[in-house]
């Protein structure tokens, strides 16, 4: 390719290098467009068969069918379809995509490929809540109540402690990462005197919660961390250019404009509120917060204006394929998809790391 | 024009410049010499607005900035007028370098980028002389090639003050000379105030209008290079013999001397 020439006068019309360059630009982030649309379709795909696992089995046409409400179809159907999967399912999608997303924002915030709100204790930070709760007896409030918002109130503790790491002059993104880590150790211990000190009954339901479940999903648990989640995803798509930045390294983002001290705060607070709401509904669940993002970089790199949905879609999709996964391993029985996220997400992520590098962005 | 007056800076308690006072006139360029660790980086830092002041003030146009930690719509404001270069240009980003020109513009770009700001993007790659690097990936360039692409969006910012932290350190001799020049061109045809860090001392006796030696916590010499680099002044400044000669437009040429030549 020919090179410019090094000291041009100022140019008004766009040279051929240019005009290509800026072609090529646009391709790339067409093709971009293209990775977001096929993993929207798998999404769609993985819901249908989401919908048709279960203790009696439908064809996915039978739930396509029922979905748009055209043809002919078993009376049945349509009440299983509506009234029982699909919340469920589409709680998988919710719960997927504020967890991926959320993990994406957590790794450019703190520039680190380890960072997602599960490692950084917003999870064991809710099952704590949860465990404390229960053992409470939901304080009164009921435990379709009590249990969610003893889980949220526990993991806004966590972040309040990252929070006061963030407005630290000198806290670094490491400072950040270690006291979440701490924050992890900490709440997990006291999970496990809450389950020591509690009968073994109480123990029992403190475990299945933790373990995750998306069958607890009703329309209105759907309706919350669905609209919470896309409302968050909105308000920090208007950040992507920023994170972009940060991404340079934060004197280069200083030097651009960004207040890293107001996106920190901003970023860690909405990511919060999303994952803790996502988490309080439906237990503990691993890995999609950590994996999801990987996968999405690798399909169109660090530019947050894809990384951020992408992530989201992804994150829906890996959760829609584990409750999948949770309902088919062992026909009839439904397989905890905390556990099932965590099998099949340690495999997956160690080919991630091993895996030749590919054509990145 | 940029007014340092009497400033002091100082970075986790200690402080490094003192008594520091300086007029930087625009469509000059004006380069800061000293040994490592003088603060030559904690000044333009502190310029930019990145660091508080320990003491003195700062004034740049109407706008003025003393000791006191100035509010952030005063500081959003200061910042908008600098570009700093920062001396690290190391990154593994999977970003194109189209798009990382294109974040030197950062409070102004939406979602959709339009054509006119990837044309004039692509205007400032094509002033560095990397056009057809547009497409390629930050992380897989080498050091130098990196170096300009960030400079490139430095560019970007249109600003009317460039603070540059050796910019040419990872460039071969060619590219030292048209990044030089570039900075030149845009200085005076801008009227830019421009501040750069080198350690090269010919290429500052070449390029700046104005040199600044700190030495020390403390600015030891400043004024035109003809006029003020001599064998005593570097000898002090660096603790090595040096020869001064003269190149064919009178500019000083160093040529340093090693401690055998004594012997």
């Amino acid at each position: 390719m020919p090179s410019a020439p090094m000291n041009k006068p100022e140019a008004v019309v766009p040279t051929a290098v240019e005009r290509d360059a800026i072609a090529e630009h646009r391709l790339r982030e067409r093709k971009r467009w293209r990775n977001c649309l096929l993993f929207t379709l798998l999404c769609g795909a993985c819901l249908v068969l989401d919908i048709a696992t279960g203790p009696s089995m439908l064809s996915p046409w039978d739930v396509l069918r029922s979905l748009l409400d055209i043809g002919e179809r078993p009376a049945m159907t349509d009440t299983i379809v509506h009234d029982l999967r699909l919340p469920v399912a589409l709680m998988a999608l919710a719960v997927g995509a504020s967890l991926g997303a959320g993990g994406a924002q957590m790794q450019t915030l703190l520039n680190n490929p380890m960072a997602s709100p599960y490692t950084l204790g917003m999870a064991a930070a809710a099952g704590f809540g949860a465990a404390l709760s229960l053992a409470f007896g939901s304080f009164g409030l009921g435990p379709l109540i009590g249990v969610p918002l003893g889980a949220f109130a526990c993991s806004m503790l966590a972040v309040l402690f990252l929070f006061a790491l963030a407005t630290l002059r000198h806290a670094g993104s490491h400072t950040i990462i270690l006291g979440g880590i701490a924050m992890l150790f900490l709440f997990q211990s006291l999970l496990s005197l809450v389950q020591f000190l509690s009968s073994p009954e109480l123990s029992q339901q403190i475990l299945f919660w933790l373990f995750g479940n998306l069958g607890k999903a009703t329309w209105t648990t759907l309706g919350i961390t669905a609209g919470v989640t896309l409302l968050c995803c909105v308000i920090l798509m208007g950040d992507a250019w920023k994170l972009a930045a940060l991404s340079l390294g934060e004197t280069r983002a200083v030097s651009l404009g960004v207040n890293i001290r107001v996106l920190r705060l901003k970023i860690l607070i909405l990511v919060a509120v999303m994952t803790a709401t996502a988490t309080s509904f439906v237990g503990v669940i691993g890995f999609v917060g950590l994996v999801s993002p990987h996968i999405a970089r690798m399909m169109v790199g660090e530019d947050q204006r894809f990384l951020l949905p992408l992530s989201a879609i992804c994150g829906a999709f890996m959760l829609s394929a584990a409750s999948v996964l949770s309902k088919s391993i062992v026909p009839g029985a439904l397989f905890p998809i905390g556990i099932v996220t965590a099998i099949v997400g340690v495999p997956f992520l160690l080919w991630l790391i091993f895996a030749p590098q590919r054509g990145r962005s | 024009m940029i007014q340092l007056d009497n400033l002091a800076l100082a970075r986790s308690g200690r402080t490094i410049l003192h008594g520091l006072s300086a007029t930087l006139q625009p469509g000059a360029i004006h380069v800061v010499l000293g040994p490592n660790g003088t603060g030559k980086t904690t000044l333009l830092r502190a310029m930019a607005g990145d660091l508080p002041l320990a003491g003195g003030a700062i004034t740049h146009g109407e706008h003025s900035r003393g000791a006191q930690a100035p509010g952030r719509r005063v500081l959003e404001a200061w910042r908008r007028d600098f570009a700093y270069m920062p001396q690290d240009c190391s990154t593994e980003v999977s970003l194109s370098v189209l798009e990382v020109v294109v974040l030197g513009n950062l409070g102004q770009i939406g979602l959709r980028l339009d054509d006119a700001q990837l044309q004039r993007a692509m205007e400032k790659l094509s002033q560095v002389g990397i056009a057809h690097l547009a497409g390629r990936s930050i992380g897989s360039l080498s050091g130098g090639q990196r170096q300009m692409a960030f400079f490139a969006q430095v560019l970007m910012r249109e600003p009317k003050v460039m603070l540059l932290d050796e910019p040419v350190s990872a460039l071969d001799l060619r590219h030292q000379i048209a990044l030089l020049d570039r900075v030149r061109q845009e200085t005076s045809s801008r009227n830019l105030v421009t501040v750069v860090v080198l350690h090269d001392l010919n290429l500052a006796c070449q390029y700046a209008d104005n040199l600044l030696v700190l030495v020390d916590g403390k600015l030891a010499a400043s004024g035109h290079p003809g006029e003020i680099v001599t064998a005593e002044l570097l000898q002090s400044t660096y603790g090595v013999a040096v020869d001064i000669l003269k190149d064919r437009q009178g500019r000083p040429v160093v040529q340093p001397l090693s401690a055998q030549a004594f012997a």
